[in-house]
């Protein structure tokens, strides 16, 4: 169908297939990690789970970044800055959850009284509720998303000077936080959590239940970014990267468009860095490096932009050669990630999923063209 | 193919974009609304629907535009001819918000100051463009292009819950007969040929059912044959939308202008104005222009 109003036509039927599998095996790695003892056949480590919990935030990190760069044309290389204040959010809740089990025994966080803090700066307000952490997980980089883009993109600022602000923007940040007298732990930033909810942070169940919930949003956000991108939203935004100036002389303001999908990319972002925090255990503001946005940038390019799923399996694929590499040669990891970009970007345009693309191209053609027919054929 | 010969074919001579729209009758709906309703809003009542006077637009001292003075009536199909660099697309440009003019006034209807609207506030007033380069999206089918063009609610939220429904298919049903693109509409734009781009363009501006119509060079590039069939569009929109063509292809020209004005254009101002024949008599024109 051309304009799919129901879920069940958002993917293709072997996309589905491959989502639905994706999604079942992912879901039995902690059940099994928890159900066999270590040694057994069937038995996941902890520290598989633990790494491909760290992936799936990544990748939905990589599809927030899609959802601009792949399908609207804005390159962000400042999306990093989105993850680590989700994170810093998130970990402002688990800093007050270790309670009074720090090092020093006090109400405040270690590295609080390190620097002779006597009370919370007053943005610390509120921070031991845990909701009231979630709703800034999404309000603090949506805020600073939309203000940032309404600014940028009123301005009509557009390609590489958008990205290179953007990179200025999370280094500015970088800096900042780096900073003890900001308040959020300067250089060794946020660590050592004891619970969340009440539940040990360090315990199996709790890290199976992260990792479920990880996975369950990912799915989730996938669907919605999907959904979006299906409607004719989707194909407004594809318009603002084709041809920016031709939407206005048919009367749509690309500015509440590209703000919208800025914002909701952020926030998206926000929620992956959030999850990322108590999964890793620690948040600081080498999140933040310019390094590290460039690098979400890699994965969806590797996985094939403009496609959802593509920067997915980006991002697994990407950090699954890291964790390879970073483990049998270490030194070499950063040429290994140079020569694939090089690669990708001179034989891959379309990334991996464009190479899978490739096989199925003139069956999905065929099949488009009978969806079409069938839809005009209800307008008679 | 058997779906698509169902949709009646449109006999030329049924108005195209007839829900809603009323310039094509008599004009005098004043009183009637306060410009909350922007197609309404449009006030006619003098008759004329653009008045362009004594715009000046200068890119570092050059002036593009001199002193321009011009107004288009209601349902006028109007010529603009002039030599490169006469300033005709600069002049669409400032019709259409893309360019501020340095000094003097351009209003649509008798209330809009289009020197102070937005490109997409002037599309949404009821002024299509169509551009010298065919402009379609390329990634997009040509439905999908003819669905963005669409005349309905373009604001966020709206255009993310939008669906077509029958009445609207049927419109983009109507358009794709008229520009004969039927059975071609899952194609992506940028496969069609030069002509049919050109086309499609044309169908996304009538889709919008704007009431003022700018064409810049909308046969350039085409066949003999295609062209042909673009003044024969163009005679079926006569009266139907006030329309403002740019052309260089005096053929073409002759064909559309009939007995209707047509305006010389020269170093960014009006040179010469009146009927084909006239112009065409006019001693400075040939000088300038038809001489060679």
């Amino acid at each position: 169908m051309s304009h799919p109003s129901t879920s069940s036509s958002l993917f293709s039927r072997p996309a589905w297939t491959g989502i639905l599998i994706c999604t079942a095996v992912l879901a039995l790695l902690p059940v099994l990690n928890l159900s066999f003892p270590e040694g057994h056949a069937l038995h996941i480590s902890s520290y598989t789970i633990a790494l491909i919990g760290k992936f799936m935030c990544y990748a939905m990190a990589a599809l927030a970044l899609d959802l601009v760069w792949g399908y609207t044309g804005i390159l962000s290389l400042g999306h990093g800055v989105f993850f680590a204040l989700g994170g810093y959010a998130h970990g402002m809740y688990l800093m007050r959850a270790i309670g009074r089990d720090g090092v020093y025994q006090s109400r405040l966080p270690d590295f609080m009284v390190f620097l002779d803090w006597k009370t919370y700066p007053w943005y610390w307000a509120m921070t031991d509720n845990f909701w009231y952490c979630m709703l800034l997980v999404v309000l603090v980089p949506g805020t600073l998303a939309f203000v940032f883009g309404f600014f940028a993109f009123r301005s009509r600022i557009k390609g590489v000077y958008f990205s290179i602000i953007t990179q200025a923007m999370t280094f500015a940040f970088m800096l900042l936080f780096f900073r003890n007298n900001t308040g959020f732990g300067g250089n060794n930033g946020f660590t050592d959590f004891k619970r969340i909810l009440g539940f040990t942070i360090t315990a199996p169940a709790t890290k199976a239940c992260l990792y479920l919930i990880t996975l369950a949003l990912l799915l989730g956000s996938l669907l919605l970014c999907r959904w979006i991108v299906a409607s004719k939203l989707g194909r407004v935004l594809q318009a603002v990267r084709d041809s920016e100036s031709r939407l206005m002389f048919i009367g749509y303001n690309p500015l509440w468009f590209k703000l919208f999908i800025w914002t909701l990319s952020a926030v998206l972002c926000g929620i992956a860095g959030a999850l990322y925090v108590p999964q890793v255990g620690i948040i600081n503001p080498s999140e933040m490096s310019p390094g590290n946005s460039i690098e979400m940038v890699i994965w969806a390019a590797v996985g094939g932009r403009g496609s959802l799923l593509g920067p997915i399996i980006g991002a697994f694929t990407v950090n699954g050669l890291k964790s390879w590499f970073t483990a049998a040669f270490p030194e070499l990891w950063l040429y290994a990630l140079g020569l694939i970009f090089i690669l990708v970007t001179l034989f891959m345009q379309q990334g991996i999923l464009g190479v899978i693309g490739k096989f199925r191209h003139k069956r999905t053609a065929l099949e488009k063209s009978r969806d079409r027919q069938s839809t005009s054929g209800e307008t008679a | 193919m058997t779906e698509i010969s169902r949709v009646p074919p449109v006999p030329p001579t049924l108005p195209v974009l007839q829900p809603g729209q009323t310039y094509d009758s008599e004009t005098g709906d004043q009183g009637v609304s306060y410009g909350r309703v922007k197609q309404q809003g449009l006030d006619t009542t003098h008759g004329a629907i653009l008045y362009l006077e004594e715009i000046t637009v200068s890119f570092d001292g050059f002036k593009a535009i001199n002193q321009l003075t011009l107004d288009i009536s209601v349902g006028e199909l109007r010529c603009i001819i002039g030599p490169n660099g006469a300033g005709k697309t600069t002049m669409m440009d400032v019709i259409t918000g893309k360019t501020r003019p340095s000094s003097g006034t351009a209003f649509f209807g008798q209330t809009m100051d289009l020197t102070r609207m937005t490109e997409y506030d002037i599309a949404h007033a009821g002024i299509g463009r169509k551009f010298q380069r065919p402009t379609v999206f390329e990634q997009h089918t040509v439905f999908e292009n003819l669905e963005l063009a669409m005349k309905m609610d373009k604001r966020v939220k709206t255009t993310l819950f939008a669906r077509l429904n029958s009445e609207q298919k049927g419109k983009i049903d109507a358009i794709l007969a008229l520009i004969r693109l039927h059975g071609q509409e899952s194609r992506l734009a940028g496969l069609l040929s030069h002509g049919q781009k050109q086309w499609l363009e044309i169908g996304m501006l009538l889709i919008q059912e704007p009431q003022l119509i700018l064409l810049d060079e909308p046969v350039a590039g085409m066949s003999d044959a295609e062209t042909a069939r673009t003044a024969e569009l163009l005679n079926e929109l006569r009266g139907k939308h006030s329309i403002m063509v740019v052309e260089h292809d005096m053929g073409f020209v002759t064909e559309i202008a009939q007995q209707g004005k047509v305006t010389v254009l020269h170093e960014g101002a009006v040179l010469a104005q009146g009927t084909m024949q006239e112009v065409q008599a006019d001693e400075r024109v040939i000088e300038v222009y038809l001489g060679r």
